[in-house]
């Protein structure tokens, strides 16, 4: 390797030759992307055939969308997908917000050590595991959790939360609010910091209070990150948690919790009817694929921000 | 900004409301999250009989260490608690490695194919082969129920691949790699003395982010995996946790043994919450003052 200069002059060989080493450092990663992320692609027609594991890939059936119809025509597709979309756009209705909230109140915390210290706190549950989290879910909604022991003390009936159909979506939602809220935070108070002081002391001379310091100079700091964070969400609205939701399946509440995430398992590793399964994950990634897209073209059009 | 206001006179009420209103969701905010991690905390101490009657709100009752001593002889627990260390010891290892030597590659943008790979790579976010064909290869490799799937499956994370460049990119100068050139120092010599070192932080939080999210995984045991001597913790614990909750209701023949099983359950919830997240309590309070300045450039870029 020579300067930077030299290296722009050289010919497309040698320029590659002499970055050897990078492509060394760089090997380990892309050989998981081909055999983990892109050799799977190549899979992906087996929803296109009528896969048998004996005759392999190429030598199963082709038989273009049966698959898809099926789906399509099955009795649980609109419930699947209208179970996948609520939840969904739930999740994003309530998670989107509240961790900018929680960053624009954070951020007016005086006192460094206290404001730490609160971060510190925040942060914490997004460690937790989805088993733990959902074991948690169980213990504090039983019959005989914190939560009925506190309605009781207040003289109500104890209520079967686990069982209820119409609690999954609520517990589901609330639940991950509690656990990410602080996590999602984090890129809010960055961009927040970045807020020039002197912004701060000219609206206080001006006489601006809080409120309006910050509607007026808060808020339009950190729109692009938020409008960039929205369209990543958007984007990834159909790749709800599989675990979770099947975490907290059980026989009485299945009418509302099964997702096509949780179908695509059950269908696929359990019943092993692959293309089939293959199908059904397909149509999901599609629908995100096409959302993420489009999303991201409308703020294009509107705001100027997007992903790429 | 607010140490300024005693220069300019006194709060204005607005403020004063502002600042109400902040503490009220502050405080509402810590005693949401902290409370539930609390209560697990002092349960897990107590008379499994008194929480369960609903007598141990506030403060522990019954002390007793029983839970624990239980959890401890549970052999189920251990192996997979040995499983998870082993698990996240090799998987971190192998994860930071990957994520940091192509991290660091794609910031030389002089690397031809460079932003070729970036956008393969970023593709993957997006889409994906899904469930069945990524189980096909698994099994095709001869990887099914071996420690090594669990290891590889989610070896390296495409958004945190691109959090790490963007902060190589920033924080490695560009004139420092000139000057090494000149000196020179090759691209592995400049990768293992110089971008290395000078990312700490970077490296930090990627240690952090790989293990618990190792350390957490369930879901690529629960497919890959039928061996039960391979089982991570997080498996076993939702054996305790969460199928002796749902299978209660149920009529089997073998009730004795499930009342049984859940009695234990019962008993070993609290304790196995806290036994399993001790290692993340850890890690967590070792990096977590690098959080905002590993975070942040991957805010920055998206």
């Amino acid at each position: 390797m020579k300067t930077a200069q030299t290296v722009h002059r050289k010919s497309l060989g040698r320029r590659i030759i002499s970055s050897w080493q990078l492509y060394v450092l760089l090997l380990p990663a892309l050989a998981y992307f081909a055999v983990f992320r892109y050799a799977p692609l190549y899979g992906i027609q087996i929803a296109f055939r009528n896969y048998m594991p004996r005759s392999g890939i190429w030598g199963s059936e082709w038989i273009g969308l049966d698959n898809f119809e099926r789906f399509f025509n099955g009795f649980n597709f609109v419930s699947l997908l209208s179970n996948t979309i609520t939840l969904a756009v739930l999740q994003l209705v309530a998670n989107f917000p509240i961790p900018i909230i929680l960053a624009l109140v954070m951020n007016y915390i005086k006192n460094q050590r206290f404001k730490r210290a609160t971060q510190l706190i925040v942060y914490a549950p997004y460690f937790i595991s989805t088993v733990v989290l959902v074991g948690m879910l169980n213990i504090f909604f039983s019959l005989d959790g914190l939560v009925n022991q506190f309605i009781q003390i207040f003289g109500g009936e104890p209520i079967l939360f686990l069982n209820m159909e119409s609690m999954f979506r609520p517990m589901y939602v609330l639940s991950d609010v509690w656990q990410t809220m602080g996590w999602n935070s984090i890129i809010y108070l960055a961009a927040l910091s970045g807020v020039s002081p002197e912004l701060h002391e000219a609206a206080i001379v001006d006489g601006a209070n809080k409120f309006q310091r910050v509607f007026h100079i808060d808020i339009p700091h950190i729109l692009p990150t938020v409008v960039i964070m929205l369209i990543l969400n958007v984007g990834m609205i159909m790749s709800l948690g599989f675990e979770k939701a099947y975490l907290m399946q059980n026989d009485l509440n299945l009418g509302k919790s099964e997702i096509i995430a949780t179908y695509v398992y059950k269908v696929g590793i359990q019943q092993a009817q692959y293309g089939f399964s293959t199908a059904v994950d397909i149509f999901n990634s599609v629908i995100n694929l096409i959302l993420l897209l489009s999303v991201n073209k409308i703020s294009n059009k509107i705001s100027g921000s997007s992903l790429w | 900004m607010a140490k300024k206001k005693s220069e300019f006179g006194s709060e204005i009420f607005a403020d004063k409301i502002f600042d109400i209103i902040n503490w009220i969701i502050v405080l509402f905010v810590l005693l949401v999250i902290c409370y539930p991690l609390y209560f697990i905390f002092i349960a897990s101490f107590s008379d499994p009989d008194m929480v369960t009657n609903g007598e141990v709100l506030f403060f522990p009752r019954g002390i007793s260490l029983r839970s624990y001593e239980r959890t401890f002889q549970y052999a189920d627990i251990w192996s997979g608690y040995l499983n998870s260390l082993i698990n996240t010891f090799l998987g971190t290892i192998i994860s930071v490695s990957a994520t940091i030597a192509a991290a660091y590659a794609l910031s030389r943008k002089e690397m031809p194919g460079c932003g070729l790979f970036m956008k393969l790579i970023t593709f993957t976010m997006f889409f994906s082969g899904g469930l069945i064909p990524t189980y096909l290869i698994v099994k095709g490799l001869g990887l099914y129920n071996t420690r090594a799937v669990l290891l590889l499956i989610s070896a390296v994370s495409a958004y945190n691949l691109i959090i790490a460049r963007s902060f190589m990119i920033a924080n490695v100068p560009e004139e420092l790699h000139e000057a090494a050139t000149l000196d020179g120092c090759d691209e592995f010599k400049f990768f293992f003395k110089v971008a290395v070192p000078i990312s700490k932080a970077l490296l930090s939080v990627m240690i952090l982010l790989y293990a618990v999210a190792q350390w957490n995984s369930y879901f690529n045991a629960l497919v890959y995996i039928s061996d039960r001597k391979l089982y991570p913790l997080q498996v076993i614990l939702r054996e305790l946790l969460i199928q002796t909750e749902s299978t209660a209701g149920r009529v089997a023949g073998d009730a004795a043994s499930q009342a049984e099983m859940r009695k234990l359950a019962n008993m070993l919830k609290y304790s196995v919450i806290i036994v399993s997240s001790v290692p993340l309590l850890i890690a967590y309070s070792f990096v977590q003052k690098y959080f905002e300045k590993g975070m942040m450039i991957g805010a920055i870029k998206g």
